[in-house]
């Protein structure tokens, strides 16, 4: 199996996800095309762009939520096409998804929420289900007190924080994140980078991460890709796109607020 | 197994071997409960393991402290780095015990229940007078020129609810009129007294029916939208948005709905009562073989405009019942769906059992003034 290798730790890199050709568009003029995106297994991958560059436009065609007009998606090393249902389900098992809007189940307790994802896809005792969900609470650096609470109850920092334990809670592979320090307070958004490094420190996540937080992308991300042009303009580190030669490019990572990053 | 370094303390060591992950771990943990010793001083090695994740870690964790609770000791021994890494960082956790949830009687819940529920009963009367005290001087305030009507809104909402209405309306209608016809025709041939059909279904449906039956439509179908569209609003914040924008929600959401209501149900119910009059004549002509002109001159002499007006003048009331409890129960809505629809679910029940006592309450009033 996949993982099995991956989980030794292999030198060579592994595409966990490569997507070639995309084509994206809701009737009328395509938002990607011809887009070629790869994640490597281990990394911590940041998408940025401009508003309505489609960056979670190609979040969700990736985890399946829309339809692409043409090009191949393959998951840990299968292409989506020529899977059965089966696989499917069993890959979302080994995805997890933070939606921006946390999109927590309104009518589930925060515990409740977070256990969802072992009560439907794992036969475990009731008991060890909610032991789990809090453990990942934890995790996710909320109180043990928030479990009982109603999402409507909590701040926007705690739902992402929620959310993020949800995505987790399965131990997945990878974990797709959309804007997930957006809203967030500098010192909250600041842990959640730390989070999101020690959980991959701990359980080998890959990530990718569509983000405008120029902190996040300078302390976690490993490499960052650039949508425009209805594709991917460029991708390196946050010093190699520093000196890219493109408009959007330069003004994004040489702005004014990315003027005080510095790299030896 | 005796350790070495001395007699006092047990030493067992324990091999924790193949995949400990949130697949397996619901079969693994039975299996080793039991290996918890009172004094013993249990060595987990790890050399043989396989893949490692939270739920398995968690699980051996879990296993140490039941160990020290029984009074005994353990260490782990030989684990890889990741997995060595994994425990230790969820060592610290979930070692708070979690607030028990309250216990209730079941007596006394029932009756708080009953309170709430006869509570509730009054603040919806509050409510309802209060949304409509505002609805009318939301009103009065445009009679007087003082706000615009939205009229964009009221013409949308009259479309919705009136003229996409009208073909269900429509076919509902003349199915009941045909039912009518021919249940009645059926006892009435038996006396030779066929033409009184058309005095039946011509009054029962002009007076009371039509207007009943458009208004129990009109309160499942634009009633349950209303409450939905404000509820969801309502969830999205748009309706806090509007009043820290210094707008009335009443005025902008409430009023053209309860507007386009009031105009489009009597509407609604002059197609109704034509629908089930052309379901009477049709059964009329092919099942009780009553010619065309004959039916039209009975229903001349019997169907009189009063019987008419009566049916038509219930119907602006009827509208407001809907389009006020479904603008309540609309701002009734909280956070979550189940919410939204608990609320959707209420406004309809409410009023279709409204709808009735108004045609009730009109009933009595049109008895004892004689018309």
């Amino acid at each position: 199996m996949a993982d099995e290798v991956a989980r030794q730790g292999d030198e060579e890199r592994e595409a966990v996800i490569s997507a070639r050709d995309l084509v994206v568009g809701f009737s009328g003029e395509p938002i990607l095309d011809g887009l070629d995106i790869d994640v490597w297994r281990g990394e911590i991958l940041g998408v940025v762009g401009g508003s309505g560059t489609g960056k979670s436009v190609l979040l969700r065609t990736i985890i399946g939520l829309n339809n692409r007009s043409a090009g191949s998606i393959k998951i840990f090393g299968k292409d989506y096409d020529d899977m059965s249902n089966q696989e499917r389900q069993e890959i979302g098992r080994r995805w997890g998804v933070l939606f921006q809007q946390g999109a927590l189940f309104s009518s589930l307790t925060v515990l409740q929420n977070v256990g969802v994802p072992l009560r439907e896809h794992m036969r475990l005792p009731e008991e060890l289900v909610d032991e789990l969900a809090r453990l990942k609470i934890e995790m996710a650096g909320l109180p043990a007190d928030a479990c009982g609470k109603y999402p409507a109850e909590l701040s926007g920092g705690m739902i992402k924080r929620v959310a993020l334990a949800r995505a987790l809670v399965l131990d997945p592979d990878i974990v797709f994140l959309d804007e997930p320090t957006a809203g967030l307070d500098p010192i909250g958004a600041a842990e959640f980078d730390q989070l999101i490094l020690k959980l991959r420190a701990t359980l080998g996540l890959t990530v990718f991460m569509v983000t405008h937080d120029l902190d996040s992308l300078v302390t976690i991300t490993d490499r960052i890709a650039v949508l425009g042009n209805r594709r991917v303009l460029v991708d390196g580190t946050f010093a190699e796109l520093r000196s890219f030669d493109h408009p959007w490019v330069r003004a994004y990572f040489n702005g004014p607020r990315a003027e005080h990053f510095t790299f030896g | 197994m005796r350790s070495a370094d001395g007699a006092s303390n047990d030493v067992t060591v324990l091999g924790v071997a193949g995949d400990w992950t949130v697949e397996t771990v619901g079969e693994v943990l039975p299996t080793v409960a039991d290996k918890v010793t009172p004094g013993h001083h249990l060595v987990f090695d790890g050399s043989d393991l396989g893949r490692l994740d939270t739920a398995g870690a968690w699980a051996l964790v879990g296993l140490m402290r039941q160990q020290e609770e029984a009074g005994g000791s353990s260490e782990l021994k030989g684990f890889s780095k990741p997995a060595a890494t994994l425990i230790a960082e969820i060592d610290p956790l979930g070692r708070e015990r979690l607030p028990e949830p309250e216990r209730v009687n079941p007596m006394a819940w029932t009756l708080e229940e009953v309170g709430r529920g006869a509570a509730g009963i009054i603040d919806d009367g509050y409510l309802l007078i209060s949304m409509m005290g505002e609805a009318s001087v939301a009103f009065f305030n445009v009679l007087l020129l003082r706000r615009r009507m939205r009229w964009a809104a009221v013409f949308n909402n009259i479309n919705q609810a009136a003229i996409l209405a009208v073909p269900i309306i429509a076919l509902m209608s003349f199915l009941v009129g045909m039912i009518i016809a021919q249940q009645g025709g059926f006892y009435l041939s038996s006396y030779g007294a066929n033409l009184l059909v058309v005095d039946l279904v011509g009054v029962l449906t002009c007076r009371e029916l039509g207007v009943l039956l458009t208004a129990i439509m009109i309160a499942g179908r634009s009633g349950a939208a209303y409450t939905a569209e404000l509820g969801s609003m309502k969830m999205r914040e748009e309706v806090d948005a509007l009043k820290v924008l210094g707008l009335s929600s009443v005025e902008v959401l409430v009023l053209p709905r309860l507007v386009a209501l009031i105009i489009a149900l009597p509407i609604l119910t002059l197609v109704s009562n034509l629908a089930a009059l052309a379901g009477a004549w049709v059964v009329g002509l092919y099942y009780l073989g009553i010619p065309t002109d004959v039916f039209l001159s009975r229903l001349k002499a019997a169907l009189t405009v009063t019987h008419v007006l009566i049916g038509l003048s219930k119907a602006p009331f009827m509208a407001a019942i809907i389009g006020l409890i479904a603008s309540i129960e609309g701002m009734k809505v909280k956070g979550s769906a189940e919410s939204l629809g608990e609320h959707t679910t209420t406004a309809v029940v409410k009023a279709i059992f409204m709808v009735v006592v108004t045609d009730g309450i009109f009933a009595m009033i049109f008895a004892t003034i004689g018309i």
